[in-house]
């Protein structure tokens, strides 16, 4: 009996049916065997075949007996593509001795090391070995021998006596990450992985080759000798070192964070991770981590109890709250991005009721308002990826969210999607896009005006040549804007291209392209890991759970069957709140997993915990804010408590908890919950199930989705929020874990919890919600500016800044994780060859840099992929001595920040 | 061939006197030398015909390749898909051990390989062709070069040669030292710069899919030698040479314990082995008047033959169905005092350094049998590993039959198992006794 085709999701008229050991099966046309026959749960044992990358059909493992014109004959089964008809045969004996046969090769060369190998104990050669090949070894001769590990890259070593030659890393590399930088080297067994003399591995995936290899040739030097596979437990989580919300396992040995590894999640990572997510589990047990509460006294920070903590944090709250008449002007609160969506829910109600005050903003200045991320008409990475058109005016996705730069560098590459990318400075998307377009930075706005004009641009008067458009030539505008007049809808990716233009610059490029395209989609890209999260739980001014506005949503949580109270008007933005701290103004200031010391983009940043301000800091890490506040809380980190995030699609997933918090830290719900009581309230929760039933109770964005929701094994992939209105059933089997993709991941348990019994709930499984915005009369709008911001004329002496986020900074994960830290580049303001040269200065100079933020002294190096008449510098970077990074240049409150450059003289 | 017209007699070169009716070829690469001798009058009447008219007469010379599967060239030609952009390739990457007639085509006769090459780019349409030529070959590649950029000058290649309307580009292209690249597949990755990999069947032919993924043919050296002669001949004149499907002359390159090793140009099924070793104006018989042991009958890729087949004529059909090839037309003689297990191992030894390393069962298995096959020849052995060695190659070629089925990507893994299984099967009891006196006993 075939597999009927709605059983095997294929459509009919792609379907063909293949006889596999006797009995039919459906298949896709055009697939491989191997893939129709994992499908219909048969095995074929493979090393080289990859499910995410294209076959090669090298290490002939998957030999299988197939029918052709000449009669049966053994093909691999990863690199013939079905056809109607055919007949394959897995389990016959000739198959069965070819495979053996395969497997004893394999075995040649390959060291009998498996108990000192980090791979022991989940290689797929070691467990296939187990199933095919002889018992014992017929070869008596000596094995290769080469001198190892031979270092790639910081993070990656390699062992190429246990190589057997897949290609998995070295197709990665080039296909997948396109960093080509590792291929074979010589040939027959004399065959290595190499790398071209003098360089490194230096890709920002590099963790996915060790990931992928099936034996243990490739270690990563976090985790290499640290435990040992069936030592270790795992539990399905979302990575939140960005906002893409990659699936992963975090694995734990003894209490402690070993590794993580990325699950193949098809809307979201398809299996691979970025090195930082990858490895920034050290920051768990970094020497800045906070493991006991502090307050300060005689100056000084000291360790107390959480009852004296939170007495002196209620204490210095209350004061502030008494002397004001606005609680929104008297305490502010900054973060939230950093919490799971319960936390950050309980931390909404604490501020938002107990508190009162408005001034509670997650986006650290350096996104996008809360009615873009929250109401723009949404577009998932998937749709993304499969539109005809996409417009991408974010800064270099690489170093923002590296695994949405994957998806859409594929996208663009399967010539399926145009990209069409404007930028200010090169990126890694560049090489893939159709169009690349390079304003001056600031002047997105008209740029996007102008693609979008009714007409080409034109000359000023007749006969004279037509002047650039926000720095790009005439001429390419008018080609790009023919390109998009032939696509008749339109998605975009759009985020902060530098943290050196304020936020009203961008906002006018997103308004000027939702002026001339209202059916435009939008993914919002964002940095920090579950701002969408936060946000969603109303962590902004001027808003209130589930996307709604505060007089939207000022009915229900004012009630006595809601919050009791809200605040009456909109607070303070992030920017406003340290200003206000700064001159004095505010009254306390609770930092929730935030560093705006170091990590706001403005020069006056630091002068907020100075301007007299209670300040309270929730953390993991002794953060540079947290070494100025008056009250450090101890907080647990990712991977040591559970719940939902939100990725920038809008898309929830769960966390894993897999270790407990160390010392005294606490859960951020928990520390809300404590410091209400403190204040002399109470917000009702106990547990996560308390703000899960609130939150469904309250939230119309929330409905119906509780833990039985987010738990149940069809989705895993996330659900993206409102939930569909009709009910789905979740009954759906959990996605297959490919222990043979994945060494490490399918062999052990998997620990989330399951729902008692299939219930009748409702769940949109991976499936979009109506344009994700909510059909509530309060819901939160993106309100267009009435005008873009007046930009000041370029002057011929300036240099405007553009401060890109680096995927390795000073971040506190970054700095946390040995490995990490030593890979973060020096913060140079780098410059075209011809403005320096103007200054008579060379790569490696010390000039002045006057900035709106004074005159500090930089290190500048010369980059021609840098435009004339541009100074870029990477936010948040450790600078030589005696320069400054490139926060203390930026103003924030200006749309751009222009600097001069001065040699000494 | 064309540099002096054929006569139907067997015509005959040898690489040690050039003491045949060839004249001395010393100026024989020459553009004057070649056109005194009638060169590029093939090409000129080619280009009078018709594409269709010239593929015609090749399929009627019935004139089979020459690099080695030995599939008919006019049939490869009317595979190629219809698309506007075909390419040709000529393979000229020569490598295997003790074949050696393209080079001494190259090197002496390189305006017979170009006339050749134009007159089928113009067959299938092609408007760039190459020729891949194995690296060591310095002087072949300096003649065929030479040859190309007179060529040019002559107004046979380029833009509307001899005025034809037709316009070929025609770029050499020197090999970077590894036998593999002589598989067509893996000769296409490296002329496209990839590392240099056999191609992974179906598609079967680059006629499909071939260089930079357009329709391709890839012509052995030899092959497209004998065009200007069908051309100017006839194919019909062609396949009157020879009998059956082996039609026309060939080159044998013979080499081996024979008194006179050389490339010998024959018609093709009109003499037998025996002849070809022992005619006096061939071969000479074997040296020092010693009896033939064993002989390969097509190149090292080839399973041996012993005594009882010298009778065998060189017929492409017969050879294959007694059991090897006639391949790429070498033919190695071995004598009475040659050890078996040491002239196996060096052949082992050679597919071993030579596997490109893509496939496991090749890569690994062609070390491994290199390894054990060493250590018998070295006294060793352990009869044990006779059994071994013949599992391993049954692992590379399941059956080791021939033809042989194959676990490989390409033919290269089967090659191993000719002369190890083959040895074994036929010299079981010299393995053995190397075995059992711990020693070589072969003089």
């Amino acid at each position: 009996m075939p597999v009927s085709v709605n059983e095997s999701g294929i459509p009919s008229e792609d379907t063909v049916t293949i006889t596999v050991n006797g009995k039919q099966i459906a298949a896709a046309k055009g697939e491989m065997i191997i893939s129709a026959t994992d499908r219909a749960g048969v095995n074929v044992p493979r090393f080289c075949y990859h499910p995410r990358m294209k076959p090669v059909g090298m290490c002939r493992m998957c030999l299988v007996e197939v029918s052709g014109p000449r009669g049966m004959s053994l093909q691999p089964a990863c690199y013939l593509p079905v056809a109607d008809g055919m007949e394959v045969v897995t389990d016959s004996e000739k198959v069965r001795k070819a495979q053996d046969g395969v497997l004893e090769f394999l075995l040649v060369n390959h060291p009998l090391d498996c108990p000192v190998c980090d791979k022991g104990g989940e290689c797929p050669l070691q467990d296939q070995t187990l199933a095919y090949g002889p018992g014992e070894s017929r070869f008596v001769e000596e094995k290769r021998h080469w001198a190892k590990p031979i270092e790639l890259s910081d993070l990656v070593l390699l062992d190429r006596e246990r190589c057997i030659q897949c290609a998995r890393c070295t197709r990665f590399a080039s296909e997948i990450a396109g960093d080509p930088l590792i291929d074979f080297f010589s040939r027959g067994d004399s065959t290595e992985v190499a790398i071209a003399p003098g360089e490194k591995f230096t890709s920002y995936f590099s963790g996915n080759t060790v990931q992928i290899c099936p034996v243990g040739a490739l270690t990563a030097t976090p985790y290499r000798f640290a435990a040992r596979p069936w030592d270790l437990e795992q539990v399905e989580s979302t990575c939140t070192s960005c906002a893409t919300g990659c699936r992963v396992v975090v694995q734990s040995s003894s209490n402690q964070v070993i590794r993580y590894l990325g699950v193949d999640s098809d809307p979201v990572n398809q299996s691979w991770l970025c090195d930082k997510g990858r490895f920034d589990f050290e920051a768990h047990r970094a020497g800045s981590r906070v493991t006991v509460p502090m307050v300060r006294e005689g100056g000084e920070l000291v360790e107390c109890t959480w009852a004296e903590a939170l007495r002196k944090a209620a204490e210095g709250i209350g004061r502030a709250m008494e002397v004001a008449s606005d609680p929104s002007s008297a305490v502010g609160v900054i973060g939230g991005a950093r919490l799971a969506n319960e936390d950050a829910y309980a931390w909404a109600k604490l501020v938002k009721s107990v508190i009162g005050t408005d001034s509670v903003d997650a986006d650290l200045g350096d996104g996008l308002p809360a009615d873009a991320v929250l109401g723009l008409p949404k577009a998932t990475i998937d749709e993304v990826c499969s539109a005809p058109l996409v417009l991408v005016m974010t800064p270099d996705l690489r170093e923002l969210a590296p695994i949405l730069f994957l998806r859409l560098k594929a996208a663009a590459q399967s010539g399926r999607t145009k990209v069409i990318e404007l930028t200010s400075v090169g990126t890694a998307l560049g090489r893939y896009a159709t169009e690349t377009l390079v304003y001056r930075p600031g002047e997105a706005a008209s740029l996007v005006a102008a693609l979008f004009a009714d007409s080409d641009p034109k000359p000023l008067a007749a006969g004279m040549e037509i002047p650039p458009i926000a720095g790009v030539a005439a001429s390419d505008v008018a080609r790009t804007r023919a390109l998009l007049a032939g696509f008749s809808s339109a998605v975009a990716v759009v985020g902060r291209p530098s943290l050196a233009e304020s936020t009203e610059a961008t906002v006018a490029a997103v308004a000027a392209l939702s002026a001339a395209r209202p059916e435009t989609r939008y993914l919002t890209v964002h940095r920090r890991g579950n701002l969408h999260g936060a946000l969603d739980a109303g962590l902004a001014p001027g808003i209130l759970p589930g996307r709604v506005t505060l007089e939207g949503g000022r009915s229900t949580f004012a009630a006595e069957s809601g919050w009791g109270r809200v605040p009456a008007s909109t607070g303070m933005s992030t920017h406003e709140i340290l200003r206000s701290a700064a001159q004095g103004s505010l009254g306390a200031l609770i930092l929730l997993g935030a560093d705006p010391v170091v990590d706001f983009p403005d020069h006056e940043s630091e002068k907020a915990l100075s301007g007299g301000a209670f300040v309270v800091a929730v953390t993991a890490h002794l953060c540079e804010s947290a070494r100025r506040a008056d009250v450090v809380l101890p907080a647990a980190m990712y991977a040591e408590r559970g719940g939902t995030t939100t990725n920038f699609e809008g898309r929830v997933t769960t966390l894993g908890k897999k270790v407990t918090p160390p010392g005294q830290a606490w859960e951020d719900w928990a520390i809300a919950a404590e410091l209400a009581t403190a204040l002399g309230s109470d917000l009702g929760f106990t547990s996560f199930d308390d703000i899960a039933a609130e939150r469904t109770r309250l939230v119309p964005l929330f409905r119906h989705f509780t833990p039985h929701i987010w738990n149940a094994p069809s989705t895993r992939d996330g659900v993206l929020l409102p939930l569909a209105t009709a009910p789905v059933g979740l009954t759906g089997a959990p996605r297959a874990l490919d222990p043979v993709a994945t060494p490490g991941i399918g062999s052990l348990p998997h620990h989330a919890v399951r729902p008692p019994s299939p219930s009748p709930l409702f769940a949109g499984t991976g499936t979009t919600g109506p344009s994700g915005a909510v059909a509530s009369p309060g819901a939160v709008r993106f309100s267009r500016p009435a005008s873009p911001p007046d930009l000041p004329a370029p002057d011929a002496y300036s240099l405007r800044l553009v401060a890109p986020y680096r995927l390795y900074d000073c971040g506190t994960h970054v700095v946390g994780s040995a490995h990490l830290a030593a890979l973060a580049p020096v913060g140079t303001v780098r410059v075209n060859h011809y403005d320096l040269d103007r200054l008579g200065a060379s790569t490696g100079d010390t000039l002045r840099a006057v900035s709106p933020g004074g005159s500090h002294q930089v290190v500048v190096e010369v980059d021609d992929e840098v435009q004339r008449g541009t100074a870029v510098m990477g936010f948040n970077l450790a600078v030589a001595e005696g320069s400054v990074s490139a926060r203390s240049l930026i103003d924030l409150s200006a749309p751009v920040t222009d600097i001069r450059l001065e040699a000494h003289r | 061939m064309s540099g002096t017209p054929r006569t139907g007699a067997p015509f005959i070169v040898t690489s040690r006197t050039g003491d045949a009716t060839r004249p001395p070829m010393e100026e024989g690469h020459t553009l004057n030398a070649y056109l005194a001798s009638g060169g590029y009058q093939g090409l000129r009447k080619a280009l009078t015909m018709n594409p269709e008219e010239v593929v015609a007469e090749v399929l009627a010379s019935n004139l089979l390749g020459r690099g080695g599967a030995g599939f008919e060239a006019g049939r490869k030609w009317s595979m190629v898909r219809p698309n506007p952009v075909r390419y040709l390739v000529i393979n000229g990457d020569e490598s295997e051990p003790a074949t050696f007639k393209d080079r001494m085509l190259m090197e002496r006769d390189p305006h017979q390989l170009v006339e050749g090459t134009l007159i089928a780019a113009y067959a299938i349409g092609a408007a760039q062709a190459f020729i891949f030529i194995r690296g060591e070959f310095a002087l072949g590649m300096e003649r065929v070069i030479a040859a190309v950029n007179d060529a040019y000058r002559h107004g046979a290649i380029g833009a509307n040669i001899f005025g034809s309307g037709f316009s070929v580009d025609l770029v050499v292209h020197p090999g970077a030292g590894a036998y593999i690249c002589g598989e067509e597949t893996a000769l296409l990755e490296s002329l496209e710069g990839k590392r240099g990999y056999p191609r992974i069947k179906p598609p079967f032919f680059p006629a499909a899919i071939g260089l930079y993924g357009e329709p391709t043919v890839v012509n052995n050296v030899e092959t497209v030698s004998n065009l200007p002669w069908i051309v100017s001949n006839g194919g019909a004149a062609f396949a009157a040479l020879g009998q059956g499907r082996s039609t026309g002359t060939r080159i044998f390159a013979l080499s081996g314990h024979v008194v006179r090793p050389g490339n010998y140009e024959v018609e093709m099924s009109k003499l037998t082995f025996r002849d070809l070793i022992f005619d006096p104006e061939l071969g000479g018989g074997v040296r020092g008047g010693k009896s033939v042991k064993a002989f390969i009958p097509g190149g090292a890729s080839a399973p041996w033959f012993g005594p009882d087949q010298l009778d065998l004529p060189l017929d492409q059909d017969a050879v294959g169905k007694a059991g090897s090839m006639l391949g790429s037309g070498s033919v190695i003689v071995m004598d009475s005092d040659t050890c078996a297990v040491r002239a196996a191992w060096r052949i082992a030894r050679f597919f071993h350094r030579e596997s490109c390393g893509q496939c496991t069962p090749c890569r690994e298995g062609s070390g491994w049998i290199d390894k054990v096959m060493r250590r018998i020849e070295d006294g060793q052995g352990r009869e044990e590993d006779l059994d071994l060695l013949m599992d391993a190659c049954d692992n590379i070629a399941p059956g080791v039959s021939w033809p042989p089925a194959q676990t490989t990507i390409c033919v290269l893994g089967p090659s191993i198992p000719s002369s190890v299984a083959w040895s074994i099967r036929m010299f079981r009891d010299e393995y053995l006794l190397h075995i059992k006196e711990g020693a070589c006993p072969c003089p």
